[in-house]
């Protein structure tokens, strides 16, 4: 080697600075741990981490390679991949950052306007209880209930719909569907412009204690295992570094395991609190974590097993694995919604964006990697063999 | 020739860079501007000014609701599609690093409103150049006030005349490598704990 070629290596070597973008959500916590405990900085990785405000910022500026890798919604590789919403990337998701976290809740004129709504955690009697409001309104010419997500691709929406969908309610003809940004939820609750919204941690709680929503179901409820925010990056990056992404995923897997000990919260959630950061009272963030979620503005309080999960398995679901039926699942659900129309594309997409080989070279392939299948609290089976399946069983409205 | 018969919907919650805008937009003949500084409800408010060229702000997190427009839905009337082009990297680069995104109608013509985005990025580009130029000249005058606080101290307790004052502070900035202001601002600080 010639000393211009060994500089040549040495300088590629040396770039391991890599510009992290992420949301100030508390779901960022292993980017963010992993970058202030300095598990990045022992695998040699300098992180520089980038707050956004929106997610299209994130795909952008990924797109432009501004960002090396970022904090992402899992279902947006999937539909960067595919080019829904006009910047096509191919996008890698090789390490999921977290699973669960999200939050379905209504405001006080609807929880009023319902009566009933069963007991906290009910998917099926709150979902009738949404079903025949859904029809009062309509019988009497009233407008359709608003229902808020924070994306179009994202697991709130998919939750949402999924929800409702099976008591009975066609999402897209009656319901009028939005995006609210989640800084922007509880106001949006305030002034009645959303009668329900479905978002991450730890913007329910801000609404639920901010007097103007009642927390019905947290989505753990209906999807207990489903990937929520992965690391993502531009597949020429990985092609790129490959060594260096395995040490940054072994950073990150130590930080994930750090932000899962339960002993670990309190600081945890002071870190989270900067303002650089999620800018939420600690308080607040530590009983996120716990799964200690506020019910209504009485005070009453609901316990949500395994709420938000970093490390570890939820049931048999690895956390941290990416598993191909985590991806074909977020197309199914683009499917379901008419948001893409070819399967074939949308499920080969979402293969290449949920491998795990990234994750298993760096970690070694589990003995056991459970089964690529997807369980939720109601419908068809869905197989990582036959993801057509889920999408042309019959439907009929259950509970 | 500008194209007059467009409705252009300014999004952006800072007001000042808002108005530059706008006012460029109007001398260049685009009569129909509408400006958003709120952006409550924003998917019914486009829903009833029916732009066919919107520009917003990146710091605004609202940019995740016009997203929601790439599909035609009961809230939207008109689908509507990012301004540049996936293979115009330069353009989007551009609009990014000026900090300000554009979404135009679906099907309208991208040539019939380029020099909407292009003046779009300029204004936004002059408008942070105006306010770096700002923050320098606050920054300098403050300097220039903690210099002068320095001196007298200097003066008043060595018995310094003023050109002494500031040449010894001069000398110890250039032995310390550190800014002449950093100095004076130790002076004035020292000074006060020791009084």
């Amino acid at each position: 080697m010639t000393e211009t070629e060994a500089a040549v290596v040495a300088e590629r070597g040396d770039r391991t600075c890599w510009r992290a973008g992420f949301m100030p959500l508390v779901d960022a916590a292993p980017l963010i741990v992993a970058h202030e405990l300095g598990f990045a900085a022992a695998e040699g990785i300098e992180l520089e981490l980038v707050r956004e405000t929106s997610w299209a910022n994130i795909r952008d500026r990924m797109f432009l390679g501004h960002f090396d890798v970022a904090h992402l919604l899992a279902p947006m590789t999937v539909s960067t991949r595919l080019g829904i919403g006009h910047v096509r990337s191919p996008l890698v998701a090789p390490f999921v950052l977290s699973r669960g976290g999200n939050s379905i809740a209504i405001t006080p004129a609807l929880a009023a306007e319902g009566g009933d709504w069963g007991a906290p955690g009910d998917p099926f009697a709150s979902g009738r209880t949404f079903a025949r409001v859904v029809a009062e309104r309509a019988a009497r010419g009233a407008e359709p209930p608003t229902v808020a997500a924070v994306f179009p691709f994202s697991n709130h929406h998919y939750q949402l719909c999924h929800w409702l969908e099976t008591a009975g309610v066609d999402p897209e003809r009656d319901l009028r569907l939005v995006v609210v940004p989640p800084p922007h939820m509880v106001e949006a609750m305030t002034s009645g412009d959303v009668d329900a919204v479905c978002v991450g941690a730890p913007w329910v709680g801000r609404a639920v204690e901010a007097g103007v929503g009642r927390l019905l179901l947290p989505t753990t409820a209906l999807w207990p295992a489903s990937p929520e925010k992965v690391l993502a990056m531009r597949e020429d990056f990985v092609r790129r570094s490959p060594a260096a992404v395995a040490r940054l995923l072994a950073a990150l897997d130590r930080a994930a395991r750090w932000c899962d000990a339960a002993e670990n919260r309190g600081e945890l959630a002071r870190l989270l609190a900067r303002p650089g950061f999620v800018d939420v009272p600690a308080g607040e963030l530590e009983h996120t974590l716990a799964g200690d979620l506020p019910l209504a503005p009485d005070g009453r309080r609901l316990a949500v097993d395994g709420f938000l999960r970093f490390h570890g398995a939820t049931g048999e679901v690895p956390v941290n694995r990416p598993r191909q039926v985590d991806g074909l699942w977020c197309a199914a659900q683009m499917l379901r919604r008419g948001q893409w129309h070819d399967r074939i594309e949308a499920f080969a997409e979402a293969r290449r964006a949920f491998a795990p080989d990234l994750w298993d070279a760096a970690f070694g392939r589990p003995v056991d990697v459970g089964s690529e299948s997807v369980t939720t609290f109601s419908g068809p089976a869905f197989a990582a063999e036959a993801p057509d399946g889920w999408l042309d069983a019959p439907r009929r409205p259950v509970g | 020739m500008a194209d007059t018969s467009l409705t252009i919907l300014v999004i952006d919650a800072n007001p000042a860079r808002a108005a530059v805008l706008e006012d460029g937009l109007r001398e260049a003949g685009h009569a129909r501007v509408v400006r958003l500084d709120t952006t409550r409800e924003l998917l019914l408010r486009i829903f009833e000014i029916d732009p066919d060229v919107i520009l917003i702000d990146l710091e605004s997190p609202s940019r995740d609701v016009l997203e929601q427009m790439f599909q035609v839905s009961r809230t939207v009337k008109r689908p509507v599609a990012m301004f540049v082009d996936q293979s115009d990297t330069a353009s989007i680069e551009a609009a990014v690093d000026a900090g300000v995104s554009a979404y135009i109608v679906d099907g309208l013509k991208k040539e019939r409103v380029k020099s909407i985005l292009d003046m779009t990025v300029s204004r936004f580009n002059a408008f942070d150049h105006l306010q770096r130029e700002l923050h320098q000249a606050r920054t300098e005058l403050a300097e220039r006030k903690v210099i002068e606080r320095a001196k007298g101290i200097l003066m008043k307790s060595k018995g310094l005349s003023e050109e002494e004052a500031y040449a010894s502070m001069r000398r110890a900035a250039m032995n310390e490598k550190m800014k002449l202001a950093d100095i004076a601002q130790s002076v004035v600080t020292a000074a006060q704990l020791l009084t």
